[in-house]
């Protein structure tokens, strides 16, 4: 017997520009100790299609259309809105994606956390208070009778989570939705809320409803599932049935997009280094007189010619401090940046320059790497202009050619970057970066910020250009999967420090250090490969 | 939240100290001295009158003899009234004028408040239509227009409340406090919807929602505390703005209150009453703004960590 | 724009996108209230500007005899109790609020944005002293002391402009700082720096274009602002003085005799407020317009 039974549900937003149908027509059910997922990118629906069967979408301008939603015996989409906050956060609790801004910043975490449990049941603060100790503890939060009287904002990402999940448990419910819990989170950090959502629901016998975009991290947890696009479930199934036999092209294409192999391994016979870094410290000053920050720990490597150097690290581990030194963006507390055999560490600005042309780097936030009070034309025509690449009579033709090389369609060329989409945007900041054709560029987590099928396209340009203009590549990501795919040598960095080092190969085969096996073990969706 | 408070306030001193300073100074370089009043003065007299105000002291030696008057609680003999201290004006005036400032700053902030956020509940509606556009009137109309306005319309035509005095016939506290109170009214509406709106949209409210709880409590348990934080840091410059607007509304309504005093004393030069007035009001806006900052801090408790190891 | 004479179709062919300042435009004007005020404001402008020629009576001119009349066919808004034509002088008080209103508010602009944008770029100790600074200022009871300046320097035009605009550049240059802080950080000013543009290239091609959003606005909202503490200043008779009148000279007058001469009070004072409306509804258009989350998706 379900715990939830839906039939074909349907919510549609009537707005200005006529009718989006967001949720068309979806089916399934929930069972006791099982989870069902729902796969799916941005705009497919999947939040909505939940949040409307508790009545949480506004409504106008949403609306049900029609459906069905069957829970302990009653439709839920027919209830009232007195009858329905009876079963939010008592009989259905939510967890929501963003541990940074779904806790109120101005209450402490023993409020919130004891607050549904006073609203559903007749019980004592005091008696409240109690159980909201045991329930912290039982996520896994040490000195929990402290931490009730603490501030959101004095727990870690992953803690927060932690509490958050903590709020959804503590009535004890017998469904939970999970939107997206760990995508915010650090892949060690995942895999430990993975890990902890998953105990839980065992012994509680409670139905999950897992929403995430993230193919390999439902590999691990789901019993059923589904693959969500355009409001529609394309594919519908088991979880093995799924991803051994996918039906739809869809489907099959998200699976391919989750990059699962390894790049084959090049012999690279150059003998000169193109970058070496040498015994580089970063240091910023705190604050508040405490020791400084050291962001970057006497770290030496070097990046020889034609390779594409995987820098791998989560957050706080100095990665994205290292390329922006090296390209010298910021300026090393000691230590020695080499390129092409000249001392590039304490160049001035000015002199700096006519190096620059030679190296060039790619930003992680599509939305935030272009200015936007500039047309594409203009950002292309940028650096062509400022190093003479070619003349104001050949602008034209070059930047149309760039356009081309990464893929857009000419057309759109006097547009600005508001009117692109996010893959588009990153396409754009790549043409920028190629240019002036560098020798060397630093792409720092250029995919991280979008959806699934783009990566897959973007790191495939990245691929296609590497091999083409020759360059060299230094690839900082959190993502050990995508590094693996494109990357010829890894290195590891944790909390500033050079931790591992070696092919790809040998790192992911057998890793030397403690915590390279942890990000290994951390990663994913390892059944998916095994 | 101990740190915090004992950190602003020793920080808050310097302030005054520079506040009693600066004008101090200002004072004194006030070009046509105190021998520009009208009234010949014999030799004799004014010899008593350098004395009584220690003129014949090198500047600086007149500074230090002032602050220490000061810490004694004495601003010195007023300049134009000698047989009267300015202690004695500014305590005559002073509880008139903070009944005034205290009705305004109730009447902004309840009805600031209300309007606000009942504009920010339902945007683009009549809800917020209606309220915004009479707060622009609080903005747009000054408080020397809207006094005269009000008494015109309320006092003279249609002779509902005096126009005039504090205290002395029933509901003549009504037009003044309105009108000293409506800017800051209007602001404190327009803060409130702004900190609102911004709030509404935030995840923490979703969650709350998503516990169950009824709208009311999520709008009141949670929304209102961020939302309110602008507001709730604007009332120490409010007061300020209060106690310079109530230079008007004293003027305009002939209540004897401080501010009305510092008006005429700035016009007749009376520089000891001037000196003392401006380190006073000066001081109390110093105090004000700390216990907005203390308050701010209440609510956010980020900021109490400003001064944590 | 180079018309290229390469097989490449000509860039003129393409399609133009929409910038965001066009669309703010866009955007400000299905804002009926912001146009309202646009257009009252430029008729305002317009008129007081071409006041020396349009208007009815010389600005001195005294009828004794008449006395202060009522609103008539000869003087559209009435006169006052020297038989000065009010419309008159309601042009020109016009023109000397308007002008402390703007020169004031250029004074503040211009020291803001300079102290705002050096503190934000350069940040580090010299930000922290410069906002210490503007934070001990920030605290002082400035018009408290503007009324002391007024009344120990005298009173001239010119310190007037001062000293108003020095209580309002605090306020411009905390927002440019802000401004500039967000976007220095932002990475498209890294890209920049990264493909070796020079410092100041950088803050006019990409800081100060990016920036000009809340300045607008915030400047479009400092007129207002201005002109009131000028009217303050004037009606407690501390600011503009005879035979110069600004509105907010006008209206003190007005109340001296508003029993009996009513007119005398409310139309300056309708000047003033319309005024005032005009530049806070097209400010708040502004913002509404120029912000940038409304047009990101």
């Amino acid at each position: 017997m379900p715990l939830l039974q839906v039939t074909d549900l349907s919510v549609y937003f009537h707005t200005r520009n006529g009718v989006l149908k967001a949720v068309d027509g979806i089916s399934f059910e929930v069972e006791a100790g099982k989870t069902f997922a729902i796969i799916g990118e941005s705009g497919s629906g999947k939040s909505v299609a939940c949040y409307s069967m508790l009545g949480l979408v506004p409504m106008p301008p949403g609306k049900i259309e029609a459906g069905r939603v069957l829970f302990e015996g009653k439709d839920l989409l027919t209830l009232s809105e007195a009858k329905l906050r009876k079963i939010r956060g008592k009989g259905i609790s939510i967890i929501f994606q963003d541990p940074m801004t779904s806790l109120n910043p101005f209450l402490t975490v023993g409020d919130q956390l004891i607050e549904p449990l006073r609203l559903h049941f007749p019980i004592s603060k005091k008696e409240a208070w109690n159980k909201g100790i045991e329930i912290l503890e039982e996520v896994g939060i040490k000195n929990a009778a402290q931490r009730m009287c603490s501030w959101p904002f004095e727990f870690s990402g992953g803690m927060r989570q932690r509490v958050v999940i903590a709020m959804a448990l503590v009535t004890e419910p017998k469904i939970i939705i999970a939107d997206e819990p760990t995508t915010a989170l650090d892949v060690t950090v995942q895999a430990q809320i993975l890990k902890l959502l998953k105990e839980l629901q065992e012994k509680r016998n409670i139905g999950v409803i897992f929403i995430s975009h993230d193919l390999s991290v439902v590999a691990d947890i789901a019993d059923q599932m589904a693959v969500m696009q355009n409001g529609r479930f394309v594919e519908q199934g088991t979880r093995d049935e799924i991803f051994t036999n996918p039906q739809h092209d869809y489907t099959r294409k998200l699976l391919a997009a989750v990059p699962n192999f390894e790049k084959p391994e090049q012999e690279n016979k150059s003998e000169q280094n193109l970058v070496e870094v040498e015994s580089l410290h970063i240091q910023f000053p705190s604050n508040r007189g405490e020791a400084p920050i050291k962001a970057v720990d006497d770290v030496s490597l070097d990046i020889k010619p034609n390779e594409i150097l995987g820098l791998v690290g989560e957050s706080g581990s100095g990665k994205s401090t290292l390329g922006r030194a090296i390209i010298r963006l910021l300026n090393p507390t000691s230590g020695k940046i080499r390129f092409d055999g000249q001392d590039i560490t304490r160049l001035s600005m000015a002199e700096m320059k006519p190096l620059r042309r030679q190296m060039q780097i790619i930003f992680q936030d599509p939305y935030a790497s272009l200015n936007p009070r500039m047309a594409v034309y203009d950002t292309l025509a940028e650096p062509l202009l400022l190093h003479k690449i070619v003349t104001k009579k050949d602008l034209d033709g070059a930047v149309c050619s760039l356009m081309d090389s990464v893929g857009l369609s000419r057309e759109s060329v006097l547009r600005y970057p508001h009117e692109f989409s996010g893959g588009q945007r990153q396409r754009i900041a790549i043409g920028r970066a190629i240019a002036t054709k560098p020798g060397f560029i630093i792409a720092d987590e250029p995919v991280s910020s979008l959806d699934v099928t783009i990566q897959a396209q973007i790191l495939d340009l990245l691929l296609e250009l590497v091999e083409r203009f020759n360059l060299t590549m230094l690839f900082i990501s959190h993502d050990l999967g995508v590094v693996r795919y494109l990357a010829d040598r890894i290195l590891v960095m944790k909390e500033g420090k050079l931790v591992e080092h070696g092919t790809v190969h040998q790192v992911f085969n057998s890793p030397r250090e403690v915590y390279t096996q942890e990000l290994l073990n951390a990663i994913p969706g390892r059944t998916l490969t095994d | 939240m101990w740190r915090f408070i004992a950190v602003r306030t020793l920080q808050a001193i310097p302030v005054i100290l520079t506040v009693i300073t600066v004008t101090f100074f200002l004072v004194r370089a006030a070009p046509g001295g105190p021998f520009s009043s009208e009234k010949a003065v014999s030799d004799q007299v004014k010899a008593a009158l350098e004395e009584q105000y220690r003129l014949d002291l090198p500047a600086y030696e007149q500074y230090f003899a002032y602050m220490v008057d000061l810490f004694r609680g004495d601003f010195g003999p007023s300049f134009n009234f000698p047989s009267r201290s300015v202690n004695e004006l500014i305590f005559q005036g002073l509880p008139i004028t903070l009944e005034l400032g205290l009705y305004a700053m109730l009447i902004a902030v309840l009805i600031g408040v209300v309007a606000g956020v009942c504009a920010a509940l339902k945007p683009n509606t009549l809800q917020d239509y209606i309220p915004m556009s009479l707060s622009m009137i609080g903005i747009c109309m000054p408080s020397f227009l809207l006094g005269p306005v009000l008494v015109l319309v309320f006092g003279i035509w249609l002779d509902w409340v005096p126009i005039s005095g504090w205290g002395n016939s029933a509901g003549d506290k009504l037009l003044p406090s309105i009108t000293l109170g409506a800017m800051y009214a209007a602001y404190i509406a327009r803060l409130s919807r702004s900190g609102m709106l911004e709030v509404l949209s935030q995840d923490y409210l979703r969650t709350a929602r998503a516990k169950g709880l009824p709208e009311y409590i999520v709008i009141i348990k949670h929304a209102l505390r961020g939302g309110l934080l602008p507001v709730v840091a604007y009332i120490g410059p409010a007061f300020a703005g209060l106690l310079s607007g109530s230079f008007v509304v004293e003027t305009v309504f002939q209540i004897p209150g401080l501010g009305r005093f510092y008006v005429q004393a700035a016009f007749n030069r009376d520089y000891t009453m001037i000196l003392g007035t401006t380190v006073f009001l000066a001081s109390l806006i110093v105090v004000f703004n700390l216990l907005s900052d203390i308050l701010s801090a209440w609510i956010n408790p980020r900021l109490r960590y400003q001064f944590r190891k | 724009m180079a018309t290229s004479t390469s097989t490449e179709s000509s860039l003129l062919a393409m399609p133009k996108g929409v910038s965001l300042w066009r669309d703010a435009w866009l955007r400000l004007r299905k804002n009926k209230l912001a146009m309202f005020g646009l257009g009252f404001l430029l008729l305002v402008m317009v008129v007081c500007l071409l006041t020396p020629w349009i208007a009815p009576y010389g600005y001195e001119e005294q009828d004794l005899r008449l006395g202060a009349v009522s609103p008539s066919a000869a003087h559209w808004l009435g006169t006052d109790t020297f038989g000065r034509d009010l419309l008159t002088r309601i042009l020109y008080g016009g023109r000397v609020s308007l002008l402390v209103g703007f020169v004031a508010t250029a004074v503040a602009l211009v020291i803001g944005v300079a102290y705002g944008a050096i503190a934000g770029y350069v940040g580090g100790k010299l930000d922290a002293v410069m906002m210490r600074f503007v934070d001990i200022l920030y605290a002082l009871p400035i018009m408290i002391f503007i009324i002391l300046l007024m009344v120990v320097f005298g009173r001239n035009l010119l310190l007037l402009f001062l000293a108003i605009g020095a209580i309002e550049w605090l306020t411009m240059a905390r927002i440019v700082r802000s401004q500039v802080q967000n976007l220095r950080d932002q990475e498209f000013v890294e890209a920049a720096m990264s493909l070796g543009l020079s410092p100041s290239a950088i803050v006019v091609k990409h800081l100060i274009p990016n920036a000009l959003g809340p300045i607008i606005v915030y400047t479009t909202l400092t007129i207002p602002s201005v002109m009131l503490l000028e009217a303050f200043l004037s009606f407690l008779g501390l600011g503009i003085q005879p035979p110069e009148s600004s509105w907010g000279l006008l209206i003190s007058y007005g109340v001296e005799t508003m029993e009996e001469y009513p007119w005398l009070l409310i139309f300056p004072g309708l000047a003033l407020s319309l005024t005032l409306f005009s530049l806070n509804f097209l400010g708040d258009g502004l913002r509404d317009a120029l912000d940038p989350k409304a047009s990101r998706d």
